[in-house]
């Protein structure tokens, strides 16, 4: 399992550097096999994707009628009214608080016990911890669920959010150490000992010195476990029951159920529920993607 | 775990890296490492999920291993786990490697390949749903018969779908993954192989995919670990229909335990669960040849 992760470089921050970077190959004639499956799988992505969009913005009752690759002309907002009239803001708040109240802490807590596997290696404790949490990676934790949820009912939070963001951060924690610990051992030594010369405390050199060095891999590590946990289902499924409760993909689930028949409504449920990370995507397309290469990739 | 009470030998006393790596020991023992252990406590037991949880021996797991469930619930989540891993790897491969090519045009079509990546697996199984209806969906409404075929009503054809959603949803991560392997790779190769004469096609196979082992291997276990645990995606699309037809073994431990109540039993498989991603996640590290983890911090 654990052969993974290991050695990033950093992700090229500049455009035109990572243009230089970009191609393993020397320029030379173009490759139109490689070009025409290029395109083809271009249209495997989109077409569900466009499909879902012009379909959302169409009238149920012309949806059946028209031909489905066509938008129609006169596009509706109706659905979209429909569903934001169904308490979408509130679901999306929980997935705000939810995400921010996992992420935050299981960044942290696992930047710290990164930081103290590499710089404590020596110490046995601490190599046993780091055995604990690579087993982890191989166990699939979705099957703890049973427990968890029992866990849950007898610390009394059942049918609460702090029921779901004390597993999910307990979820992400083993990749999330794997993940800085390779990046902050690939802080030279010599700053660690310039830095206790000075008389600062491992405290005050985990936030000043390994912190700000391996911000790329703070970024990856935000970014992956804020995705997972933005889309999770099942702990939402099995841990809360009340309405009010629910996060964007366990409502939109329930949504479906009530207006399955509606076709462009359900739909346009999906895109409002994957238009706020789609619009992190927009913005921060780079940044995402070289973080997400950059923990990934040896 | 006797090395929790291990005392550091040769270093300052007084340490505080123990404490820094605290709060995160105590989350994931609390929630992921005692879990661990109560679901093998709990398939020792009967339980409906709300009364009181009764010790009960053998019986759940005489439950379910003389269920002829069992054996087809393995065997579809390895069909599921197999056939994803044979679609994904390939496309994943090639798919990384043109998008580490150098025209403009390839960055462009990045942006919509990485899309999917984002979306959440219930909008991903909602949408198929819809495209797939075969009386309203894309097919129907195109017209093509061949297009419009009662998709996740026919066992053959449900588990089909499963793997192709289940593939759209997780290639661009892994194309993801490559990408970032195949630009790592040392340029003077290629250069020293078009200079012998190499063409493209003896360049990947015999420089970029040997490369690429250890990413391959990276994103192997990622796969089918992660397979384990395709729960959300399957739940919503088919809840594991037609019949059993798609009734991976992490659906099966839901629904026996959250909708039949059936707590006991459900453990049982959970812990089957647990034991077949660790026996595959050693059978992996043990193909790559190394420990790089461990390897590596002993080097540091």
């Amino acid at each position: 399992m654990t052969t993974m992760l290991t050695k990033p470089r950093r992700p090229q921050k500049a455009a035109h550097r990572e243009r230089q970077h970009r191609s393993p190959q020397p320029a030379r004639r173009r490759n139109w096999a490689g070009g025409l499956a290029g395109w083809l799988w271009l249209a495997v992505v989109a077409v569900p994707l466009y499909w879902t969009l012009i379909t959302s913005l169409k009238a149920q009752s012309n949806y059946y009628a028209s031909n489905p690759l066509v938008p129609t002309g006169s596009p509706t907002l109706d659905n979209y009214r429909l569903v934001i009239e169904s308490d979408f803001l509130r679901y999306f708040v929980n997935s705000v608080v939810v995400t921010a109240g996992a992420v935050v802490p299981a960044v942290a807590f696992s930047f710290m016990a990164a930081y103290a596997i590499v710089r404590g290696w020596r110490m046995r404790f601490l190599r046993a911890m780091n055995g604990l949490f690579l087993m982890g990676l191989a166990i699939p934790l979705q099957a703890t669920v049973i427990p968890v949820y029992l866990i849950i009912i007898r610390l009394n939070l059942y049918d609460s959010l702090p029921a779901l963001i004390l597993p999910s951060i307990a979820f992400a924690i083993p990749l999330s150490v794997l993940v800085l610990a390779n990046f902050i051992r690939d802080v030279p030594k010599e700053l660690f000992d310039s830095m206790r010369v000075d008389g600062a405390t491992e405290w005050a050199t985990l936030w000043r010195l390994a912190a700000p060095l391996t911000r790329p891999a703070i970024l990856t590590v935000t970014i992956f476990n804020g995705l997972t946990i933005w889309n999770g289902f099942l702990l939402p499924l099995v841990l809360t029951q009340s309405p009010d409760l629910r996060t964007l993909p366990l409502a939109l689930w329930t949504f479906q159920g009530q207006y399955g028949v509606n076709v462009p409504a359900v739909l346009a449920a999906v895109v409002l529920t994957t238009l706020p990370v789609l619009v992190l995507y927009a913005f921060g397309r780079r940044q995402l993607l070289s973080g997400l290469t950059a923990g990934f990739s040896r | 775990m006797s090395a929790l009470t291990g005392h550091p030998p040769r270093r300052a006393p007084r340490s505080i890296l123990p404490w820094l790596a605290t709060p995160a020991l105590v989350v994931f023992v609390g929630f992921a490492v005692i879990p661990l252990v109560g679901v093998l406590a709990l398939s020792f037991t009967t339980w409906d999920g709300i009364g009181t949880i009764r010790p009960s021996g053998l019986t759940s797991w005489r439950a379910v291993l003389t269920d002829p469930g069992l054996p087809h619930a393995l065997w579809v989540t390895f069909a599921v786990m197999a056939l994803s891993w044979a679609v994904q790897t390939p496309l994943s491969i090639l798919l990384g490697v043109f998008l580490a090519g150098r025209q403009r045009y390839r960055a462009v079509l990045g942006v919509v390949y990485f899309v999917p990546l984002m979306l959440s697996s219930a909008a991903i199984a909602i949408a198929y749903k819809a495209l797939l209806d075969p009386n309203f969906g894309l097919g129907a409404g195109l017209g093509i018969p061949l297009l419009s075929q009662d998709w996740l009503g026919r066992p053959g054809l449900a588990l089909g779908v499963v793997v192709f959603v289940v593939s759209w949803q997780f290639i661009p991560f892994h194309t993801l993954i490559y990408q970032g392997g195949v630009q790592q790779i040392p340029k003077s190769l290629y250069e020293a192989a078009q200079l012998d004469g190499a063409g493209r096609i003896r360049q990947f196979f015999g420089i970029t995919l040997p490369q690429l082992k250890y990413t391959i291997i990276t994103s192997s276990t990622l796969m089918v670990v992660g397979s384990l645990t395709f729960f959300d995606l399957i739940f919503v699309l088919t809840a594991g229909g037609p019949g059993d037809a798609t009734r991976v073994l992490a659906l099966d431990m839901y629904k026996r335990g959250f909708q039949a109540s059936l707590m006991g039993p459900a453990s049982a498989i959970a812990v089957i669960l647990v034991l077949v991603g660790l026996a595959l996640a050693l059978l992996l590290r043990r193909l790559g040849g190394r420990d790089a983890g461990a390897s590596q911090l002993e080097g540091a």
